[in-house]
């Protein structure tokens, strides 16, 4: 696996989306990092790639642009090709592919979510080897690692819209407070058959934490 | 073809002056003089259907298929030459498995049919080539449901609710248009397609012949499959009755010329 390269960037990251009935909620916290400098502290790690479909963006920050240009590319001409949006699968497997093929070469882990016709909404994760899951929601970044024991705790499957936001908001909330490479600002999309709503929590609004 | 001699037929990438390359027309020829090939498509699946001309006594009965799988779901039906058939069948092959492992999903009948047809196409630009002898009839059912396109050897490629290719298109054209396509169930298309095929059959012409007849549809889980041997036997007793019962009629109305 490659390293990162003396001074690239990293997205040292907590990103997240989960699913609900209808669409998704993704969110990632807004930090980049060189080492322990602070390259960017209001960065956009959701990357849209298609009009209902979005990925959230862990590892080399070069690396995981590029890739999301490519599939973002693909699925353009997806749309051309067939006269219809592609599915949310369609989109993680490019990603996918794209990641295992040049896994020697890559330092990126990305989840992809979004909403289609056929399934609704849905969530996929391509962690750090290319392999490609399905599931109900997912964490990923240096942060996430903080944060599984209450993700687990705390998801239920059938949760609302709001409900998944709040989840969503506490979690990385809580990682960004534990984890030295993630902090900032959350940003949030809920991406449903009505459109995507973008959304900012900035630093004076997150959820308060225990912090004794 | 008044332009035969002209010397305008010779090359696959040389115009004849009034805009028309001529090796294109004579690989449709090589279609026109093969078995008859139909494929149907109605309300629950898709049958696809051959008229395996037999040259020999001594072939095996249901060897050297003619209707071939290029997908889980996708089977091609083929009238004209078999070498060039089986290379199509492999690029089908070829591209719907390439689709899947891109998308993660099976390959659209539409965007198979436009590869095909794209593929077949290239080999009507190159003088080191000549096009396919081959028209191929592509079923396939997918999200949107039963699908059916031809691709012929020019590289057009249509959708279809009922077409036809090789000797007997003429009639079955005219029978196919008689059916209604969109109320028939698989069962009665299957058999209707043997009843089409043995019709368009020309027996002055070819003596022994051999009625390939596959589907896809419920009964064979959505993938492309040869019809089970039952279904097969009783749609030839309904396509040998048909014709029986035609030239029963014919028959009678002889009679009843001679009553007048």
């Amino acid at each position: 696996m490659a390293a990162l390269k003396p001074g690239e960037v990293n997205l040292g990251t907590t990103i997240m989306a989960v699913q609900f009935d209808g669409g998704v909620v993704v969110g990632a916290d807004s930090r980049t990092s060189t080492g322990t400098y602070v390259a960017n502290r209001v960065t956009d790690k959701l990357t849209k790639l298609h009009d209902r479909i979005y990925c959230c963006r862990s590892g080399s920050a070069a690396d995981t642009q590029a890739i999301a240009d490519i599939v973002m590319y693909h699925l353009d001409l997806y749309t051309a090709q067939h006269g219809e949006p592609p599915t949310v699968s369609v989109a993680a497997s490019l990603v996918h592919e794209i990641c295992y093929q040049n896994k020697g070469g890559l330092s990126a882990a990305i989840i992809v979510a979004g909403w289609d016709e056929q399934n609704k909404g849905s969530v996929f994760e391509v962690p750090l080897g290319g392999s490609l899951h399905r599931g109900e929601f997912a964490i990923g970044g240096s942060g996430s690692t903080f944060i599984y024991g209450y993700c687990d705790k705390t998801y239920r499957p059938g949760m609302s819209k709001d409900e998944c936001v709040e989840f969503v908001k506490n979690a990385v909330s809580l990682a960004m407070t534990r984890d030295g490479s993630s902090g900032g600002v959350i940003r949030l999309a809920v991406i449903t058959g009505d459109g995507v709503e973008r959304s900012v929590v900035y630093g004076d609004n997150l959820p308060t934490q225990y912090l004794g | 073809m008044t332009s035969i001699g002209t010397g305008y037929d010779l090359s696959v990438s040389t115009y004849s002056p009034d805009g028309r390359v001529f090796q294109v027309e004579y690989a449709q020829k090589a279609v026109d003089n093969s078995g008859t090939a139909i494929g149907l498509r109605v309300k629950d699946g898709v049958v696809l259907a051959v008229e395996k001309i037999k040259h020999s006594r001594l072939l095996v009965p249901q060897s050297n298929k003619r209707i071939m799988t290029a997908g889980r779901h996708v089977g091609i039906a083929a009238a004209g030459w078999m070498s060039d058939t089986r290379h199509l069948v492999k690029r089908a092959r070829d591209e719907a498995h390439q689709y899947h492992s891109i998308y993660n999903a099976e390959i659209p009948a539409k965007i198979i049919a436009e590869r095909m047809g794209m593929y077949v196409q290239a080999y009507t630009l190159y003088s080191s080539v000549r096009p396919f002898g081959v028209s191929t009839i592509l079923g396939c059912v997918d999200k949107d449901g039963p699908q059916l396109y031809m691709v012929e050897p020019s590289g057009q490629f249509v959708g279809y609710r009922g077409c036809a290719a090789g000797k007997g298109k003429q009639a079955a054209k005219t029978e196919i248009e008689k059916l209604k396509l969109e109320e028939l169930t698989v069962r009665d298309a299957a058999k209707e397609a043997a009843r089409i095929i043995y019709a368009a059959h020309d027996e002055t012409k070819d003596k022994l012949f051999e009625l390939e007849l596959s589907w896809i549809c419920a009964e064979s889980g959505m993938l492309h499959a040869h019809v089970p041997q039952d279904v097969l036997a009783e749609a030839i007793q309904f396509a040998e009755r048909s014709l029986d019962e035609d030239d029963g009629d014919d028959d009678d109305d002889e009679m009843e010329d001679e009553e007048l």
